[in-house]
C-alpha cells in the first residue's frame, strides 16, 4: 500500500469533511435526514478507522522518534505541527475503534435531532485525534479545549433528566482547570521562545518554574483525569449523557488527562514529577481505595461504573510517576485496556437502559433468565474490570503495580487492596443485576441482544482478550517512546 | 514648516466625513423625513470612501503635533469607520420596525466617526479632548434616540450627566499636566516627565485616566454601562460596543504610552486595578442578567477589562495585543447584535435572554451562529475570540503581570456562564408554549451577523494570518521593547 500524503492530517480532519457532508446533506434537503446522517456518520467512523488502521502499519515501531511529521508556520505564535509517536498513535488507534461503535450504539436510542448528534460526535472526533496528534502548545490546547463544546451539546440535548446541571458542571470543572494550563503555556512559550512540544522537551526549565508550571497543568489533567478530589463532576457527566457520550466520556476523553501527563509533565518538569511524586501517589491511592467504596454503596449502575473508572484511573496516575518503564507501560496499557473494557460496561448498561429505560440496580435481578447472551458478555466485562488474568485489564494493573512497587511499597500495597475492592463492587452488581428470580414484573418480556448489538460488542471482546493473551502488541509499540521519557527523566533527575 | 495643504491631506479621511456628514444634514433637511433610506446608504458610502482614504492615506505629523497619521491612528481608522457603517447598516431595518426611521440616525454616526477619527489621531491634550467631546455628544443624543421611549431617554439623560462628569475629570486632568508640564503635546509632557519626574504630572495623569475609563466603560467607572444598553435602541448599543470603544482604547494606548512612557510604573498600577475590577464586576455582574443589552454591557465591562490588560503592559507587544483583541471583540460584538436585531418572537425585539429559547429548533443556522459567537467572546479556542485573549494574557505574562492574568482567566470561566446559558437556552430548551417564532427581520443584519459568525470561525484560521501583521505594524514603534 503507498503512503497518503499527510495522512495524520487525514485522520484528524476526516471526521469533520463527513460532518460538513452530512450538514450539507441537511441543508439541501428539507426531507428527513436522519437515515443518511447515521449511515453518514458510520461511513465516516469506519473511513477514519481505516486510514488510522493504515497509519499504525506503516510506523516504525521501532523508533521512539515522532513520525509523519507535518511542520508549517501559521502565524506568528503558532505552528501547524502534527505527529506520532508509539504512544499517541495507539490513542488515536483508540479514538477510530471506539467511534464507530458509539455511532452503532446510538443507531437506535438517538430519534430526536439525528443529525446534530451524528455531527456532535464527528467533530468531537476530530478534535480528539487532533489532541493526540499535535505538536505544538497551542494546537494542543486549541483540541483539548475545543472537546469541550460537542461534548456539553451531547450531555446537554440528548441527556437524562438532570443534564443540564451534568452539562454545566462538566464544562465549568474543566474549563478552570485549562485556563491554568493555558497560562502555565504562555509562560512557557514566553520563556522557551518555542511553542514546539519536542523542543520544549529539550528544554530545562529551572527548578523553581517547574514546580508551579508543573501544578498549572496537573489542574488541567487531573480534573479531567479524573483524580480524587475533583472528580465529582464525572458521575454527574456519566449518568446524564446518552449511552455513546458516556463511552465517549469513559473510553476516551479521560485518557486525555493520562496522556498529557505523559505528553507534559513527565518530560517537561522531570524534577518537580519527582517531587511532586508523594502528592500524586496519595492522591491516586485515597482515589482507589476511596471511590472503590462510594461505588459499593451506589444504586445507579452507570454511577458504579463511573467511579470505577475513577478508581481505575488511580492507578494509571501512579504508574506514570512511579519514574519506571513498567509503571509508564502499565499506565498507557491500562488507559487503552480502560478504554475498551469502561466503554463495553457502559454499552452493557445502555442495552437494558434502551429496554427498560431504567439504570437502578434495585429494578433488575434475575436478568440470565432472560438474557444469557448479555449475561455472558456482562460477565466477561465485569471480570475484565476486576482484572482478570487473560484479559487486557489484569496486564494494565499487573505492570502498574510492579513499577509502583518500585518506586514505594505502601503506594503499591494501598493500590493492591483497590483490586480486591474492585471485585466487591463489580461482583455484587452483577449478581444483583444478573442473578436470583425476576421478581420484577416488567423484566418478564425483556429481550436478548440483537445481532446490531451483538456486533458492537464483539469487537470490543476481541480487543480485551486478545490484548489480555498477547500484551506485547500494544507494550512493542509503546517500549521505544516509554524508555525515552523514563531514559531523559533518569537523566534530569540524576537518578 | 509643512503646508497647510500637506496637514489637510493628512486629515483627509476626517475632512471627508465632516464636509460629507454637513451637506448630508442639508440634503435631508431638503428632503425631508422620507430621505432616511437614501441617507443612509449615502452615509455608508462615505464612511467606506472616508475607510479607504484613511487606508491609502500618508504618514506623518500635522497642526504642529496636535495630529499624528500613523500606522496605529490609520488601522484603527479603517477599523471604526467600517463598524460605523455597519451600525447605519443594522439601524436601518430597526429603526424602520420602532417607527423611528429618520435620516439624522447615519448622520449622527458619521459625525461621531469625526470625533472618534480625531481621537486615535490625537498628538495632544486639545486634539484629545476635542475628539472626545465631538464623539461624546453625537453618542448622547443616539442613546436618547427613541425619544418617546422612556427607557431612551433615561438612557441619553443617564449618559450625558455621568459624561460630562467624566469629561470635567478629563479636562481637570489635562489642566494639571498642562499646569506642570508647560506643554499640550505629548511629546513635550514626555520630554518634561523624564527631566522632572514627580507626583504633580501624575495626579493629573490619574485624572486623565479616570475619564479615559468613564469613557471605555472600565470598571469602576463602569456603573451608566448597563442602564445605557438596556435603554438604548438595539443598533445603537451594537454601535457604542464596538467602534467609541476602540477609539478610546487606541486614544488611552497613545496618551499612556506617547506622554507618559516615564510613568509607566505607576499608571501600570493604576490600570491593573481598572482591568481586576472590570473582570471581576463584568464576570459576577452577568450572572444575574435576565436582558440581553444587560448582560452584554457587563460582557464588555469584562473585555475591556481585557483590552486595558494589554495597554497596562507598556510595551509594544501588549498594544498589539490590545488592537487586535479590540479588532476581534468588534467583530464578534457586531456580529451578536446582528443577528438579534434580525431575530424577533411574537412580533416584538428579542430583549429577554430568554426569548432565546429552543431558538435551534426554527433557526438552526441562527442558532449555530449566536453559538459561535458567544463561544468566541467567551475565548474558546479555536474561535477568533481566544486569539485575543491569547495575545493579551501573553503580553500581560511576558510584561510580568502573573497573577493578574491568572486572575482574568478565572474571572472568564466565571463568565463563561452566562455564555453558556445563551447556548443552553437555545440548544437545550424547547420553544415555550404560544411563542410564534417569526423573522421578518432585515436581511442585511442576518446576513452581517452570518458573516461575523463566518469570521469567528473558521475564516479566522486565515485571517489571523494577515490580522497579525496589520496590528504588529500598527502598534510598532510604542511602548518599551
Amino acid at each position: 500500500m503507498g503512503a497518503i500524503p499527510n495522512i495524520l492530517s487525514v485522520v484528524t480532519f476526516l471526521p469533520l469533511v463527513g460532518a460538513g457532508l452530512i450538514l450539507l446533506g441537511r441543508l439541501l434537503s428539507k426531507s428527513s435526514q436522519d437515515g443518511i446522517a447515521r449511515w453518514g456518520a458510520l461511513v465516516t467512523t469506519l473511513l477514519t478507522l481505516a486510514v488510522s488502521t493504515v497509519l499504525v502499519v506503516q510506523f516504525d515501531s521501532a523508533s521512539a522518534a515522532y513520525q509523519f511529521v507535518e511542520n508549517y508556520v501559521w502565524f506568528e505564535g503558532a505552528a501547524y505541527h502534527l505527529g506520532v509517536d508509539g504512544v499517541s498513535i495507539l490513542f488515536v488507534l483508540l479514538t477510530a475503534f471506539l467511534m464507530p461503535i458509539c455511532i452503532l450504539a446510538s443507531w437506535k436510542s438517538i430519534e430526536t435531532r439525528v443529525v446534530d448528534y451524528m455531527i456532535a460526535f464527528l467533530v468531537l472526533e476530530t478534535l480528539v485525534i487532533g489532541v493526540f496528534t499535535s505538536l505544538d502548545l497551542f494546537l494542543f490546547y486549541i483540541f483539548f479545549e475545543g472537546t469541550l463544546v460537542p461534548m456539553f451539546i451531547i450531555i446537554g440535548v440528548w441527556g437524562g433528566a438532570n443534564r443540564i446541571y451534568a452539562a454545566y458542571k462538566f464544562f465549568l470543572y474543566t474549563l478552570l482547570g485549562s485556563v491554568l494550563m493555558l497560562l502555565a503555556m504562555l509562560w512557557m512559550a514566553n520563556e522557551a521562545g518555542t511553542t514546539s512540544i519536542p523542543a520544549l522537551k529539550e528544554y530545562a526549565f529551572s527548578a523553581q518554574a517547574q514546580s508551579i508550571l508543573w501544578l498549572a497543568f496537573f489542574a488541567s489533567f487531573a480534573v479531567k483525569m479524573p483524580m480524587w478530589p475533583v472528580h465529582t463532576w464525572l458521575p454527574d457527566a456519566h449518568v446524564q449523557a446518552p449511552t455513546a457520550g458516556s463511552v465517549i466520556l469513559a473510553g476516551i476523553l479521560l485518557k486525555l488527562g493520562g496522556y498529557g501527563f505523559i505528553l507534559f509533565n513527565v518530560p517537561m518538569f522531570p524534577d518537580a514529577s519527582v517531587q511532586y511524586r508523594p502528592l500524586v501517589f496519595t492522591l491516586s491511592a485515597i482515589a482507589i481505595v476511596y471511590t472503590s467504596l462510594v461505588a459499593f454503596r451506589q444504586t445507579d449502575i452507570k454511577k458504579l461504573i463511573a467511579y470505577s473508572s475513577v478508581a481505575h484511573m488511580g492507578f494509571v496516575t501512579m504508574g506514570i510517576f512511579a519514574g519506571n518503564a513498567q509503571g509508564m507501560q502499565g499506565a498507557i496499557f491500562q488507559m487503552l485496556s480502560h478504554g475498551l473494557i469502561s466503554g463495553a460496561l457502559f454499552l452493557c448498561v445502555g442495552v437494558v437502559y434502551d429496554r427498560m429505560h431504567s439504570r437502578e440496580i434495585a429494578f433488575y435481578g434475575g436478568l440470565t433468565h432472560r438474557m444469557p447472551w448479555y449475561a455472558a458478555i456482562f460477565l466477561m466485562f465485569t471480570m475484565a474490570n476486576v482484572g482478570l488474568p487473560g484479559t487486557s485489564g489484569f496486564i494494565g494493573e499487573m505492570l502498574t503495580m510492579t513499577g509502583v512497587y518500585q518506586a514505594s511499597t505502601w503506594a503499591a500495597f494501598v493500590a493492591a487492596t483497590g483490586v480486591i475492592l474492585s471485585a466487591v463492587y463489580a461482583l455484587t452488581l452483577y449478581r444483583n443485576v444478573m442473578f436470583g428470580e425476576i421478581t420484577n414484573p416488567a423484566l418478564a418480556t425483556i429481550m436478548d441482544i440483537d445481532l446490531r448489538e451483538l456486533v458492537i460488542f464483539v469487537p470490543l471482546m476481541v480487543g480485551t482478550i486478545w490484548l489480555g493473551v498477547q500484551p506485547g502488541l500494544v507494550l512493542d509499540y509503546t517500549a521505544p517512546s516509554v524508555d525515552a521519557v523514563i531514559g531523559a527523566w533518569r537523566l534530569a533527575t540524576g537518578g | 514648516m509643512p503646508d497647510l495643504s500637506y496637514a489637510l491631506n493628512l486629515a483627509a479621511s476626517e475632512l471627508t466625513l465632516a464636509i460629507g456628514a454637513l451637506m448630508l444634514l442639508l440634503l435631508g433637511a431638503f428632503i425631508g423625513e422620507k430621505s432616511a433610506r437614501l441617507i443612509s446608504i449615502l452615509s455608508v458610502a462615505l464612511l467606506i470612501a472616508a475607510a479607504a482614504v484613511a487606508a491609502t492615506g500618508p504618514l506623518g505629523t500635522a497642526f504642529n503635533g496636535a495630529y499624528v497619521a500613523d500606522p496605529l491612528a490609520l488601522y484603527a481608522k479603517v477599523a471604526i469607520y467600517i463598524a460605523s457603517a455597519v451600525a447605519v447598516v443594522l439601524g436601518g431595518g430597526w429603526m424602520q420596525r420602532a417607527g423611528i426611521a429618520r435620516f439624522e440616525y447615519p448622520i449622527l454616526i458619521v459625525l461621531a466617526a469625526v470625533g472618534m477619527g480625531m481621537m486615535v489621531s490625537s498628538g495632544d491634550l486639545i486634539s484629545l479632548y476635542v475628539g472626545v467631546e465631538l464623539h461624546s455628544l453625537a453618542l448622547y443624543v443616539l442613546a436618547a434616540y427613541h425619544r418617546d421611549d422612556l427607557k431612551a431617554s433615561e438612557a441619553g439623560l443617564k449618559y450625558f450627566v455621568l459624561g460630562a462628569l467624566s469629561s470635567g475629570l478629563l479636562l481637570y486632568g489635562s489642566s494639571l499636566i498642562y499646569g506642570f508640564s508647560g506643554s499640550m503635546r505629548f511629546e513635550d509632557i514626555a520630554a518634561y516627565a523624564t527631566a522632572n519626574p514627580g507626583p504633580g504630572l501624575i495626579f493629573g495623569l490619574v485624572f486623565l485616566i479616570c475619564g479615559l475609563a468613564f469613557k471605555v466603560s472600565a470598571a469602576p467607572f463602569h456603573m451608566w454601562t448597563p442602564d445605557v444598553y438596556e435603554g438604548a435602541p438595539t443598533p445603537v448599543v451594537a454601535f457604542f460596543t464596538t467602534a467609541p470603544k476602540m477609539a478610546a482604547m487606541v486614544l488611552f494606548a497613545r496618551a499612556l504610552s506617547e506622554g507618559f512612557l516615564q510613568a509607566h510604573e505607576q499608571w501600570a498600577q493604576v490600570l491593573i486595578l481598572i482591568a481586576l475590577a472590570s473582570f471581576v464586576v463584568g464576570a459576577w455582574g452577568g450572572l444575574a442578567q435576565q436582558d440581553i443589552q444587560r448582560l452584554l454591557a457587563y460582557s464588555s465591562i469584562a473585555n475591556i477589562g481585557y483590552a486595558i490588560l494589554g495597554i497596562a503592559a507598556g510595551t509594544e507587544q501588549g498594544l498589539q495585543a490590545m488592537v487586535l483583541f479590540m479588532t476581534l471583540y468588534m467583530i464578534d460584538t457586531l456580529g451578536f447584535f446582528a443577528i438579534l436585531l434580525s431575530l424577533s418572537r411574537n412580533g416584538r425585539p428579542i430583549r429577554k435572554i430568554s426569548d432565546l429559547a429552543g431558538l435551534k429548533q426554527d433557526r438552526p443556522l441562527t442558532a449555530v451562529a449566536i453559538t459561535v459567537l458567544s463561544l468566541s467572546v467567551l475565548g474558546m479556542p479555536p474561535f477568533a475570540g481566544f486569539w485575543g485573549k491569547y495575545y493579551v494574557f501573553g503580553a500581560a505574562a511576558s510584561a510580568g503581570y502573573w497573577m493578574v492574568a491568572a486572575a482574568g482567566l478565572v474571572a472568564s470561566v466565571v463568565a463563561a456562564f452566562y455564555y453558556l446559558r445563551i447556548i443552553k437556552l437555545m440548544w437545550f430548551d424547547a420553544v415555550p408554549d404560544g411563542v410564534v417564532p417569526t423573522d421578518r427581520a432585515p436581511v442585511e443584519s442576518q446576513w452581517i451577523g452570518w458573516a461575523c459568525a463566518a469570521f469567528s470561525f473558521p475564516l479566522v484560521i486565515v485571517g489571523l494570518t494577515w490580522l497579525e501583521p496589520l496590528t504588529r505594524i500598527a502598534a510598532s514603534g510604542f511602548g518599551a521593547g
